[in-house]
């Protein structure tokens, strides 16, 4: 593979189907967009595939300086690899799940998340910082058109939101990587992550970059736009938004604030664990109360993504690789819990829990696929999110026993709004005449929702396959924070060994 | 007698003034059947007069003792002014076609109106650049009312002539002021003056140059003519007056800040920081509550004034050169948000102005909604459009240059000027279609629609020839 071009393919290939795409007949574009969509898949196995564990750090190289300013610069580590599996695994999902749902401009609709998914390999891929900008920036075109136009009822406030304050935190970026460029003279990200900026501008640096990422996560109090966002997407629109662009949040912290300014990151970790406990709790509070499915959903995504930030920031090896476990888990199983939703909203064109009801007397196998995300999302052993849980919270335990003793509340919690969620939806009487006439799911759905409960299970049964590529990346990243890891608050002291018992010379 | 090497510097300009002079004949005496001819032959005008450029009118120096400059400053900016004023000629036949023919005058008054701006961007004598100024106001007043019979149009050019007059006045208070402590009015004798220390009547000099000078770049606060001015007039003279004096008159600032006041960089530094930021802020405010699309462009084009005086706030070589690739993405984007706004007619074929009227267009025209939403997200910044590389560049500049608060405001702002853009395209593609618009059947707008469209598209693989062209320009000044 070496030498071929394959991830410039990955990103050019979605826009040039995109633009087929609006030429054609409603059922065209399905099938240009289902069929791009699962050769991407394909390349994404080969890439995974061809991707050498314990090899360089970064493979599939490319750099072409066609922009004067900055390069057309490529390249993927073992961290990338995963986002870029994830991102390829769920798209043809997601065009299954538009398949019938979306009815009205579909050649624009499949054009728009081809766009979505060449921007979403291109944030991944990308190694210079200016490139990697513009991709993170582009996926705001495709994503307000998706939610403004094919969204629900209060759409035009939720595009909105969403457009807005995800631009006004990256703006702010920008400026930083301006001055990151200006004085280290380069766009390299690889450079970049092992050059030394001045710890007193570094704290500036990482506020302006803490704020784009912050609001991409989300953390908590910038979490607004996301329940909105999720609550109005089309359910395709969710399952990216929480499985792949709720990711370049986590991912941003682990390219750019940890490597590129580790002094600035271990003076605010406060503000991290801060926020993230807040997140935890709070939001896990506000999940139970809500009426409305997708809101539950976007709240408890909240909260999960409080242990990737609290992983993340532990600069302890189970913290982050719990951090990167999470953020994989939490995108195949919040994007399947969207799915979910989405396949009753397709019978019953409403998201409120009350609506429902006893669903598993007449839709069993949706019962039984609803009931292992949610245990999935509970965190139960066997599944993704406990490995990814667990070791965060055990990184958090190392760092600050604080920090770990209130983010283990949340995972009560999120058993009790989850569980309460499967309860009112699934089980007791079927109270709508309506909701009790609904059909299982159909061939689609099923091929939409097993191969995510088969992934889940895979990464929850051995996660080695998934940590094993981002191992050596962990490790560098470790390496490169090691001056400057904070003090744990568990002070371990060698204990003396006890003075002889008196009895003892009897 | 002649100063022939001086004649063949300005071969641009001679060009065009000779031309026009001709073709006002022709105008006069043929009437307006003559329109057609004179249209053809003022854009052949325009693009001799840009081949000129190529050869020593491009690059030559000095000409007429010091009154004005051919370098590839002027140069850059002449070629996007010729090419805003082809096509503001090119576009207008259709659009005056429906009250009665265009008449003759309509291209020779553009012709006139770029002789003045090539003048305003080459002048390195504060004279030169008044006499440039005023050619192109000028002609730019009476374009304003050509719609004789429409009172807005009239309103508009009233407004304009009595408001520039006003301008013009401070602007020459401030050249006197400037001529009388310095002791001339070259741009290089006024720096050298201004080198040893700023005294008091110099300041007011360059306040009140600056403050004249603003009111052509409608700077805030000398903004308030611009979104009457622009709604009033026709609209291919409101696209040409958002491109190409803009261009002028930002190229002009550029230069007499630069050469003729480069040595008092601190003195003049913060007034450009503060027009630059009110005009940011109260262009991105004011247009949210516009319901007219030509007042919305109005408030957008002044906000990108205070975009490109980032770049000369940052008063450094990379900051002009900024601003030069600022002007060059921004002149594309608003001929070809014009150029939309120019296919926004009713069934009978009357022009429609409000934006409610774009409701839906998304469905029932996809290419002009397409086109229309790419200058939109373009404008308001959003990578990977190139409206996003222009912004990137003079913030880059003002960064290097160490104005962080600047850059930090400037471009958050940035985010409320975006509202307003997503208002328009939230319309097209979110609302359900109201008013169905008469099929465009210019062949001539939809391939200019399209090319702008491609090159805010395609933009990035230019990006080394437009960075080395502005360079250029930008050397020519340092």
């Amino acid at each position: 593979m070496s030498g071929f071009p394959i991830l410039s393919l990955m990103i050019l290939l979605p826009i040039a189907a995109a633009a087929i795409c609006l030429f054609l007949s409603d059922q065209g574009a399905r099938w240009v967009a289902l069929a791009t969509t699962a050769l991407l898949f394909v390349l994404g196995i080969l890439l995974w595939v061809n991707y050498e564990i314990g090899g360089p750090q970064w493979q599939f190289v490319e750099n072409a300086p066609i922009f004067g300013r900055f390069a057309w610069a490529l390249g993927i580590d073992g961290i990338a690899l995963m986002l870029i599996m994830l991102s390829v695994f769920l798209m043809p999902i997601c065009v299954l799940a538009s398949w019938d749902a979306i009815e009205k401009r579909v050649p624009e609709y499949m054009a728009a998340f081809l766009m979505m998914e060449s921007f979403m390999i291109g944030v991944f891929a990308a190694q210079d910082l200016f490139l990697f900008y513009i991709f993170f920036e582009a996926g705001l075109i495709p994503m307000y058109l998706i939610i403004g136009i094919w969204g629900g009822v209060e759409r035009i406030k939720a595009s909105y939101k969403f457009f807005l304050y995800t631009l006004l935190g990256s703006v702010l970026m920008l400026v930083a990587m301006m001055y990151m460029v200006a004085t280290a003279g380069t766009t390299d990200i690889p450079t970049l992550m092992q050059f030394n900026f001045d710890p007193a501008v570094q704290n500036w640096l990482w506020l302006a970059f803490f704020a784009s990422f912050a609001v991409k996560m989300p953390m908590w109090p910038v979490h607004t736009w996301l329940p909105d966002a999720h609550v109005q997407a089309p359910t395709a629109g969710s399952v990216i938004l929480a499985g792949v662009l709720l990711k370049m949040g986590g991912y941003g912290f682990v390219r750019f604030s940890l490597p590129m300014f580790p002094d600035a990151s271990a003076t605010l970790v406060w503000v991290v664990f801060g926020l993230s406990m807040v997140a935890i709790v709070y939001t896990s509070l506000v999940a139970l109360v809500q009426q409305d499915m997708k809101k539950l959903i976007a709240y408890s995504s909240v909260a999960h993504m409080g242990f990737v930030t609290i992983g993340l920031f532990t600069f302890n090896r189970q913290g982050i690789e719990g951090g990167l476990i999470v953020m994989l888990a939490h995108g195949l199983v919040s994007a399947a819990l969207f799915l979910c939703v989405g396949v009753i909203y397709d019978r019953l064109h409403t998201r409120e829990i009350d609506r429902y009801g006893g669903l598993s007397n007449n839709m069993p196998y949706y019962a039984l696929f609803f009931m292992f995300f949610t245990m999935a999302s509970v965190g139960l052993p066997g599944t993704a999110n406990f490995v990814g849980e667990f070791l965060a919270l055990v990184g958090a335990y190392n760092a600050n026993s604080w920090v770990a003793a209130v983010a283990t509340t949340g995972i009560i919690l999120g058993a009790a709004y989850m569980l309460w969620l499967y309860r009112r939806v699934a089980f007791g009487e079927s109270k709508n005449a309506d909701a009790a006439a609904m059909p299982d799911l159909n061939a689609r759905e099923w091929v939409m929702l097993a191969p995510i409960a088969a992934a889940t299970l895979w990464m929850g049964i051995y996660p080695e396959s998934f940590i094993a590529p981002m191992r050596a990346d962990v490790g560098s990243l470790l390496a490169r924070v090691a001056d400057s890891t904070p003090a744990s608050d568990a002070q371990l002291q060698m204990g003396k060994p006890k003075a002889a018992a008196h009895g003892e010379a009897h | 007698m002649f100063d022939t090497a001086s004649l063949l510097l300005t071969a641009p300009e001679l060009i065009l003034s000779i031309g026009a002079t001709a073709l006002m004949l022709v105008a006069a005496f043929a009437g307006d059947k003559a329109t057609r001819f004179v249209s053809a032959a003022a854009v052949a005008l325009l693009a001799l007069a840009g081949l000129s450029l190529t050869g020593v009118a491009g690059s030559g120096g000095t000409a007429f003792n010091g009154l004005y400059s051919a370098d590839a400053f002027g140069a850059f900016a002449k070629v996007l002014i010729y090419l805003a004023a082809s096509v503001a000629i090119l576009i207008a036949p259709r659009w005056f076609e429906r009250e009665d023919r265009l008449r003759a005058e309509y291209p020779v008054l553009i012709l006139f109106s770029a002789v003045g701006m090539g003048m305003m961007v080459s002048a390195t004598n504060l004279l030169s650049l008044y006499v440039g100024l005023e050619l192109q106001s000028l002609a730019a007043y009476v374009l304003a009312s050509f719609m004789r019979r429409d009172s807005r149009s009239a309103e508009a050019g009233l407004k304009y002539f009595v408001l520039g007059a006003l301008a013009s006045g401070i602007l020459l208070y401030g050249i006197s002021l400037l001529y009388g402590f310095s002791g001339t009015t070259e741009y290089a004798g006024v720096a050298k003056a201004l080198g040893d220390g700023v005294n008091l009547g110099e300041l007011f000099g360059i306040v009140f140059l600056l403050s004249g000078i603003a009111f052509k770049v409608s700077a805030v606060p000398f903004h308030m003519w611009t979104p009457d001015v622009y709604e009033g007039a026709p609209t291919p003279v409101t696209a040409f007056f958002a491109s190409a004096p803009k261009v002028a008159a930002i190229a002009m600032l550029v230069r007499v800040s630069v050469s003729g006041m480069g040595t008092a960089t601190h003195d003049w530094q913060q007034i450009i920081i503060f027009m630059s930021l009110a005009s940011i802020v109260l262009g991105a405010a004011g247009a949210i509550g516009q319901t007219n699309i030509k007042r919305l462009l109005a408030y957008s084009s002044i906000n990108n004034v205070g975009f490109a005086l980032v770049g000369l706030a940052a008063g450094t070589e990379a900051g002009v050169a900024a601003i030069m690739s600022y002007m060059a993405i921004y002149v594309v984007m608003t001929l070809g948000s014009f150029l939309c706004v120019l296919q926004m007619r009713d069934q009978t074929g009357a022009p429609v102005e409000t934006i409610a009227s774009l409701s839906g267009l998304s469905q029932t025209n996809k290419g002009l909604a397409a086109a229309f939403a790419i200058f939109m997200f373009s404008l308001a910044g959003i990578p990977p459009l190139f409206g996003f590389w222009a912004k990137f560049l003079v913030f880059e500049a003002a960064v290097k240059a160490g104005l962080f608060p600047l850059a930090a405001i400037g471009i958050a702002a940035s985010v409320i000027g975006a509202f307003y853009y997503l208002k328009i395209i939230k319309t097209m593609y979110f609302d359900e279609p109201e008013t169905r618009y008469a099929r465009g059947d210019s062949l001539l707008e939809k391939a200019l629609i399209a090319t702008s469209a491609a090159f805010i598209v395609l933009g990035y693989g230019l990006i080394p020839a437009l960075g080395s062209a502005s360079a250029a320009a930008a050397k020519a000044l340092f």
